[in-house]
């Protein structure tokens, strides 16, 4: 069976991108999006998380070790491919290399991101109103907004295509037209979640949220 | 006027060549041009060259090598990358091709001379899943199962493989840091599990096409199937292979 280890590795890369990454990924950003209803919305809904019983443990398992597996098996998959978009400029295979890029980019970022914001409340016990004072200064930095920008959107690009992998690799859209339809639908979700996600963005950076948090 | 322009200006094709006189030397640009001939291919440019082989420069070169046997693309030897194009050369009309006309060797192969290349890894892709139908013994098995129509449509159409390593060539995941043996092989598995004969054998062939540098390497690129001369639906079959493997996995190690 030790032959099978990257057929293995490989099959629950693209899982776990899915449960429970991908899962954690869209209820971060309902999460966040209650932002746009005013700092009082978020806090609430942060509070609601934050009374989960074991969240220290459910973090670690259920969202660290299996972003740390596919992020790591993930860079070495980016950095054994090599691209040739410049003679294959087809459709699929600039979506393989954007895979890869937007792959390295969300990597990047969610380090950044975590460190900002999870490692910070942790590090000085913050409250709910504190972690959305401190999100609101980060973003109060031009620099960190266009960051958190091209962040959040290879993230949700790297789940939406993902998605359109998944569903190829464990042989649910086998033919071309379920491709197709596939190629559509994730498309979509692509544009609401970015809506949604940069929406959420914004809304730390907007006058009303800053004023509430300075009362 | 224009006959007159014609015989008197005679027209030419350029070709630049990357060469390489062994294994292990370094590559080195070549041009060459020729006297231009109706329904001329990269390939009778080639046969072109060899009767003659004098560069751009006038000076006397060593003929340009490379494979060739069937010249109308079914054996797959004469594979090259012409204007970044993995193809045969065979049937590149130089007509339909933008001048000059850059021929390089599928690098992604040894290159054992100029233009020729070594493709033993397919076939050794090929023995390691087994794509056969085993029938050899000391007495006569009788006839064979039929087979359904449809599934003699399918075979029809993955059994137009010529080996001719162009999917390779085009793959992103198939280079000097992967193991993966290339889209060719998953569609040649395809093909022998659904004959009727040979899918009693089907778990083997699946069990060996996800071993290391199986199936799973396949990022998909998609650019087998855009690339593959024969038009053979290549990712379907890794689809259908990925569907396959799927069910094996819930079937062997859950024991369902
Ligand atoms: S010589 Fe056989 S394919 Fe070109």
């Amino acid at each position: 069976m030790s032959t099978h280890r990257s057929f293995f590795n490989r099959r629950l890369h693209s899982l776990l991108g899915v449960i429970p990454v991908g899962f954690f990924l869209l209820e971060h950003l309902w999460t966040n999006y209650h932002a746009t209803q005013g700092a009082a919305a978020f806090e609430e809904k942060v509070n609601w998380l934050w009374g989960i019983p074991f969240l220290p443990v459910l973090e670690i398992f259920f969202i660290f070790l299996p972003l740390m597996y596919h992020g790591v098996y993930g860079l070495y998959i980016a950095f054994t491919a090599q691209n040739n978009v410049g003679n294959f400029g087809t459709f699929r295979n600039v979506m393989f290399m954007l895979q890869r890029v937007t792959g390295v980019i969300t990597l990047i970022f969610v380090a950044i991101h975590v460190w900002q914001t999870r490692v910070q409340v942790a590090l000085d016990g913050m409250t709910a109103s504190e972690l959305s004072r401190q999100t609101a200064e980060v973003l109060s930095n031009p620099v960190n907004v266009t960051l958190y920008l091209i962040g959040i959107v290879a993230a949700i690009f790297h789940f939406s295509n993902g998605m359109w992998s998944f569903l190829v690799s464990w042989g649910i859209t086998v033919g071309p037209r379920a491709q197709r339809v596939s190629t559509w639908v994730w498309m979509g979700v692509f544009v609401i979640l970015s809506y949604i996600g940069i929406r959420a963005m914004l809304a730390f950076t907007s006058p009303e949220f800053t004023s509430v948090l300075a009362r | 006027m224009s006959e007159t322009a014609t015989a008197t200006k005679q027209k030419t094709v350029k070709f630049i060549i990357t060469r390489q006189d062994s294994p292990d030397s370094n590559p080195f640009i070549e041009e060459f041009e020729l006297e231009w001939r109706p329904n001329m291919t990269v390939n009778s440019s080639l046969m072109e060259i060899q009767r003659n082989p004098v560069n751009c420069k006038g000076k006397t070169v060593d003929p340009v090598s490379w494979e060739a046997n069937c010249l109308e693309e079914v054996c797959g030897a004469c594979s090259m990358v012409i204007n970044g194009t993995p193809r045969q050369a065979c049937t590149a009309l130089v007509d339909n091709l933008s001048q000059p006309i850059h021929v390089e060797p599928m690098t992604t192969f040894p290159v054992m001379r100029d233009l020729a290349v070594d493709r033993s890894q397919m076939f050794d892709a090929l023995k390691r899943v087994k794509a056969w139908v085993p029938i050899d013994g000391t007495h006569d098995l009788g006839p064979g199962p039929r087979m359904p129509e449809v599934d003699r449509q399918w075979r029809y159409e993955l059994s137009k493989c010529m080996t001719c390593g162009v999917c390779l060539q085009a793959c992103p995941n198939v280079n000097a840091n992967s193991n993966f043996i290339g889209p060719f092989a998953v569609a040649q598995v395809d093909l022998f599990n659904n004959h009727p004969s040979g899918s009693m054998n089907k778990q083997e062939r699946t069990e060996a096409l996800i071993e290391d540098g199986g199936l799973q390497e396949c990022g998909n690129s998609q650019n087998c199937v855009q690339a593959c001369p024969k038009g053979i639906p290549l990712t379907t079959a890794i689809g259908r292979m990925n569907r396959e493997s799927t069910k094996h996995l819930f079937r062997k190690w859950l024991s369902i």
